[in-house]
């Protein structure tokens, strides 16, 4: 392979969680020289967490069901050629047009030329520490998970109330529990490893309360018998609870939190199969902490800013659509693990494997195929279809609306109220969250709606099934007006190179006039 | 089938320009129905700025059309909710040395003799009027009459204060124009029916010309594509809209490569608004990094305290131009019955208020605001694609 500065990495993999990691070392292997890109410090991704050292933790994976086959990747990593950088959160990626770095000599309709692919990043602690990085890549792993979905209820902004996999995040890095008697809410499968992982590290859990009824599973049995390792993880998980004495409410919701400066109590309600509150139903539950989640939402803005094709998933939320070897409808662009639609680190492992071998085939010029890929397909359809159950099992229904009173916040970034938001849908002419978000704010924040997003597409959708939320977010993170003028400095220049002054010119200004 | 009218007139667009259509309409007493394939204020003019200005334009027929638009929207402030953000903030046009200068001091005689009011700014009093400009600068001009609104809102709140007169059809694309035995507009067809009017004006934006061609008239609007940079909500630290001299060069400017000069302003929500780019590129909706590199390069050279805040996010929309840069505003002589009010580029919501005004009067045959020969719909050469 020719090697000098402006050379583009053969693939650029972003996210260095199961998928990504997956991916970086399954394409280096065959030989591709890969650039694995992330936010975080260390690899692992939202399921695999490093506890920070100060925390003196030991054994992480004694947190961790399924530590061994991340220690796997993690040796595997560290023996390749594979150049981790951490600390870079990426805010766009875009066709390099080479040489001229403008893009806008292409005239009149027509689309970007096929050719590498330029990553933009900014490095430091939350993207504030504010250097620009650019690096070429022939070929894209777009592996940047999903983040979790929260469904506004009255009192969700007290302090106390935080997400579920936020709370077992903490847990797993920090060992910090949110509260000693934690009431674990919302919708998911992810709830029953929140409560056990609470109960075993020594809090209380009241209840977990879930949305809907898990009844819904039994419609998929032939998806059931085929995941049989889920079925254990259930398994696991119900006898950690039956253990902790935790009781699971089903078809119930935490509609109302009380307390003046953080949590005192809950009301929990049963819900109807629409997600209705039953009247009278109310009850109060006592705890200093309310863990919530209503599933999680792949992130998959870079992609749809490039135009990729997406697919509404069962549960509303909108996934990549994505072929046989993962390549998004962009050529050259593949995706694996949550971003296109959630379904566990085990699949995602599996998808990012295949991804990175779709890459190297691709790079390399030769076909994809063999046992290994054929087995891989195998295993992802048969954990999709699983997750396809449990997305439509687990989607919110039309009625959780019904808990909203007019002066719930519905965005907290912006303060948009309940209200607000059916004023700008019943009198002012919204009818999608894109529009309730430019008359009413709700959106603009600084969480970018990533938060109020699902919800306010549920309210514009007036008890239709919403549109699929295919978010125009073409910054992933927060950029510096500094980095963004700086942009016309020269790529990155990969390690091998060092040293050298790179030839590309960069994004040389286009001519004015 | 109802034959019927169910109005006098059908206005197809909710952005601001059929929303301004709309309101003057129903305050002149029509009955008024309004169509849009989407929601309101889903097109444009939810992807622009809301910089009303005079500052920028030359003497003729677009800074007319300003001034008259300057007054009707500091009436509309009165009536409309305060929802609408009006500021009549003002605009600083800054240049960087002598040259400029000078060339902004030409610019600025011919707009006073037109009506506009411009004062001239020494280089050391730039910072009593924005005290994070940069320094260096040779001077610049004041326009106390720029200002600012919040397009979106001002779209659904126009349409809202025409109360039971308006009624508003959202969803609803048109896909065909019913015309009666001589030609004459007899309503339109959407993908649920039929709907009877004498009248309809077309106010679909950057789409107006698929509109016409609905009517068999050639009307060459296009899109010019603009991308806003978005950061972080700050305290005010740009009070006016400020931008460097060579903005007025490129609205003038024809050409197809592209042009950009950040226009700067304070938001009342806080956010800064730096913009906007001008390419004509068609629909192409991908980001484009050399011109955020432009927008954030021009922004921190002008405010240097911007460079540490971050962009949260970057929009893009789609200007409607004509050939000629004007708009087209008022009855197509071809189609008895159709009316336009499209193709304001990058001041529609600028010039939404008189062209609604316009719009409304030729409806009632009324008096026209303004001379609308230079915005004859019919004025380009059918050939024009
Ligand atoms: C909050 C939360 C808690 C979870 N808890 C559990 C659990 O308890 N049990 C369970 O079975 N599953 C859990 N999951 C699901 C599980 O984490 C996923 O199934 C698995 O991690 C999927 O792997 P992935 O590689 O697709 O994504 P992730 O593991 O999420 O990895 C994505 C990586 O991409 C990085 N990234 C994202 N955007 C950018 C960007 N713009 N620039 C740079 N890097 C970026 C992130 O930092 C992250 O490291 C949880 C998920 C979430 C979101
Ligand atoms: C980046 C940018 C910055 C700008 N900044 C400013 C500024 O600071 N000041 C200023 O004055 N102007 C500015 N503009 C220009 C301004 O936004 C436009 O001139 C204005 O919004 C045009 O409004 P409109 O109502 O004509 O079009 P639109 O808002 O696009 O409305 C047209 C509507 O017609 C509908 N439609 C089209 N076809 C059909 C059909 N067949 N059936 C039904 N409905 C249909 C569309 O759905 C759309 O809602 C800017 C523009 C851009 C892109």
């Amino acid at each position: 392979m020719p090697l000098s500065a402006s050379e583009p990495y053969d693939l650029a993999v972003i996210g260095a969680g199961s998928a990504g990691l997956a991916g970086a070392v399954a394409a280096a292997e065959l030989g591709l020289s890969v650039a694995l890109l992330d936010t975080a410090v260390h690899t692992g991704g939202q399921f695999y967490r490093t506890p920070a050292p100060v925390m003196g933790a030991v054994r992480p994976e004694a947190l961790h069901h399924d530590w061994s086959p991340y220690a796997d990747l993690r040796r595997r990593l560290a023996r390749s050629d594979v150049r981790h950088l951490p600390g870079h959160h990426v805010w766009s990626v875009t066709k390099d047009v080479d040489g001229e770095g403008t893009g806008e000599g292409a005239g009149e309709g027509a689309g970007p030329a096929d050719g590498p692919w330029a990553v933009h990043a900014v490095t430091g602690a939350d993207g504030g520490g504010e250097r620009p990085v650019r690096l070429r890549a022939r070929t894209v792993l777009l592996a940047t998970g999903a983040y979790e979905r929260q469904l506004p209820f009255p009192g969700w902004t007290l302090p106390g109330v935080v997400g579920a996999g936020g709370a077992q995040a903490m847990l797993k890095s920090g060992l910090v529990l949110p509260g000693r008697r934690v009431v674990v809410a919302g919708s998911g499968p992810l709830l029953l490893a929140v409560a056990s992982s609470l109960a075993a590290a020594g809090a209380r859990v009241p209840a977990v309360v879930e949305a809907s009824g898990y009844l819904r599973y039994a419609r998929h049995p032939r998806a059931l018998v085929a995941n049989p390792h889920k079925a254990a993880e259930a398994l696991v998980h119900g006898a950690a609870l039956l253990w902790h004495r935790v009781r699971v409410r089903l078809r119930s919701a935490v509609t109302e939190v009380h307390g003046t400066d953080r949590v005192e109590a809950v009301t929990v309600t049963r819900v109807d199969r629409d997600w209705r509150p039953v009247r009278g139903t109310g009850r109060r539950i006592e705890c200093d902490a309310l863990a919530v989640g209503h599933g999680l939402v792949p992130q998959i803005e870079l992609a749809t800013a490039l135009g990729c094709t997406t697919r509404p998933l069962p549960d509303g939320t909108t996934a990549l659509a994505l072929d046989g070897l993962q390549e998004t409808s962009v050529h050259g662009l593949w995706a694996a693990g949550e971003t296109g639609g959630v379904g566990g680190a085990q699949l995602a492992r599996a998808e990012g494997e295949l991804a990175g071998i779709a890459a190297a085939a691709r790079v390399l010029d030769r076909p994809a195929h063999g046992g290994r890929v054929r087995e891989l397909q195998r295993r992802r359809d048969r954990m999709r279809a699983f997750a396809g159950a449990m997305a439509a099992a687990h989607a919110p229904g039309p009625g959780w609306s019904g808990w909203l009173t007019d002066d719930t916040d519905v965005c907290r970034c912006e303060e948009v109220t309940a209200g607000q938001v059916r004023e700008a849908i019943e009198d002012l002419g919204a009818r999608d969250a894109r529009t309730v978000k430019l008359l009413t704010r709700a959106g603009m924040g600084w969480c970018q709606g990533r938060m109020c997003g699902p919800a306010v597409a549920c309210l514009a959708a007036r008890g239709r099934a919403a549109e699929p939320l295919v978010e125009r977010r073409p910054f992933a993170v927060p950029v510096p007006l500094s980095a963004l003028a700086a942009l016309d400095d020269p790529a990155m220049p990969r390690p091998d190179d060092q040293g050298e002054t790179p030839s590309e010119p960069g994004a040389a200004p286009g001519g004015d006039g | 089938m109802l034959t019927r009218n169910s109005a006098d007139v059908i206005v197809v667009g909710a952005g601001v320009i059929g929303a301004a259509c709309a309101y003057y309409a129903a305050r002149s007493g029509l009955r008024v129905t309004v169509l849009d394939r989407g929601p309101v204020a889903g097109g444009t003019t939810g992807a622009g700025e809301g910089n009303l200005l005079v500052s920028d334009k030359e003497p003729g027929p677009e800074l007319e059309l300003a001034l008259l638009s300057t007054a009707l929207w500091r009436e509309l402030a009165e009536e409309l909710p305060p929802e609408i953000e009006y500021e009549p903030k003002g605009g600083l046009v800054v240049a960087s040395d002598e040259a400029g200068m000078a060339a902004l001091r030409d610019f600025a005689a011919g707009q006073r003799t037109a009506g506009v009011t411009a004062d001239e700014v020494t280089g050391d009093r730039l910072h009593d009027l924005e005290p994070h400009l940069t320094s260096g600068l040779a001077g610049g001009f004041h326009y106390p009459q720029d200002a600012q609104v919040m397009p979106a809102l001002a779209a659904a709140h126009l349409l809202r204060a025409g109360g039971d007169r308006i009624r508003l059809r959202l969803g609803e694309e048109v896909t065909g124009l019913l015309t009666g035995a001589a030609g004459e507009i007899r309503g339109v067809r959407t993908a649920t029916g039929e709907l009877h009017a004498p009248y309809v004006v077309n106010a679909a934006g950057s789409w107006s010309g698929d509109l016409a061609r609905l009517a068999g008239v050639e009307l060459p609007v296009r899109p010019r594509r603009g991308f806003v940079l978005v950061t972080e909500p700050l305290p005010r630290v740009v009070r006016h809209k400020v931008y460097a001299a060579d903005y007025v060069a490129d609205v003038a400017n024809g050409s197809a490569a592209l042009q950009s000069s950040a226009v700067v302003e304070g938001t009342a929500a806080g956010p800064v608004l730096i913009g906007a780019s001008r390419e004509r590129v068609g629909y192409d909706r991908t980001l484009s990094v050399e011109v955020l590199r432009r927008l954030a390069a021009q922004a921190t050279a002008l405010f240097p305290v911007l460079a540490g805040v971050r962009a949260m996010r970057t929009y893009v929309g789609f200007r409607p131009y004509l050939p000629d840069h004007l708009p087209a505003v008022g009855p197509d002589p071809r189609v008895p019955g159709l009316l336009h009010a499209c193709g304001h580029e990058g001041a529609g919501i600028g010039l939404a208020p008189a062209t609604g005004l316009a719009v409304a009067r030729s409806l009632t045959d009324g008096e026209p605001p303004l001379d609308l020969t230079p915005f004859r719909p019919e004025r380009f050469p059918s050939a024009a694609t």
